[in-house]
């Protein structure tokens, strides 16, 4: 049963490999990623926000839902070790 | 438990190293708009400035300082600011998280959501530093 992994794990190497294969190539301005809206928060990232720092923007203002989510997992995780460190009534 | 260092010169140190971290880390939060820095990574070094008594000074006087029930309040109300920096915009007939609508007197346009931003971002700080001392704290507890 644990050979099982073996033939899988090759399978999925392949796949990879051919997937790979279909990537644009690196630093290429015409790529999907580089073509859709990024150059939209490049270009107005100082007129909307009067931030200078791309990163900040994007991460807080054009991707604010997805830093709350971060910001919850984060909090999350501390609660997380609270409820498990806390010896309490047991199930059983 | 990690047992406190007996050694005058450690104290002192790190008591003098406290307002100095904690300065650094407002700079850390308030930089992100300008260069490297953010709310995650300031409040990382603000939780150090609160975790750094607690190895060098002991617990039951580094706890009366900074008690680790206020670090999982500050946790909340870190995340409280930033749901709230979303749900205010919303209320006042905005998108969710648009900074653009936060009623903040006298900035408005592209200002009023660089203010927005800075709001987020000291929400995200809090809410970092005490998730930090709250997983420190309840690690290190003597007694379970």
């Amino acid at each position: 049963m644990k050979w099982l992994a073996v033939p899988i794990l090759l399978v999925f190497m392949a796949l990879m490999i051919y997937a790979e294969t279909g990537l644009a190539e690196r630093l290429d301005p015409r790529a999907p990623a580089s073509v859709y809206v990024s150059p939209d928060y490049i270009a107005r990232t100082v007129h909307d926000t009067k931030t200078p720092n791309i990163v900040t923007s994007v991460l807080a203002d054009y991707r604010g839902y997805d830093t709350l989510g971060e910001t919850t997992v984060i909090f999350t995780a501390g609660l997380s070790v609270i409820l498990i460190l806390t010896k309490g009534r047991s199930n059983d | 438990m990690i047992e406190r260092h007996e050694s005058v010169v450690v104290e002192v140190v790190s008591q003098a190293m406290v307002p100095l971290i904690q300065v650094f880390a407002l700079y850390v939060i308030t930089h992100g708009h300008y260069g490297p820095g953010g709310g995650f990574q300031g409040g990382v070094i603000l939780a150090v400035s609160v975790i750094l008594p607690r190895l060098s000074l002991g617990r039951s006087h580094s706890d009366r300082l900074f008690s680790p029930v206020l670090a999982t309040w500050l946790a909340a109300i870190g995340m409280l600011i930033y749901v709230l920096a979303g749900l205010v915009p919303l209320l006042l007939g905005a998108e969710f998280l648009n900074y653009g609508y936060l009623p903040v007197p006298g900035v408005s346009g592209a200002a009023l959501r660089s203010t927005g931003i800075l709001i987020v971002e000291l929400g995200i700080g809090l809410s970092v530093c005490g998730t930090m001392v709250t997983i420190f704290d309840w690690l290190t507890r003597s007694e379970p």
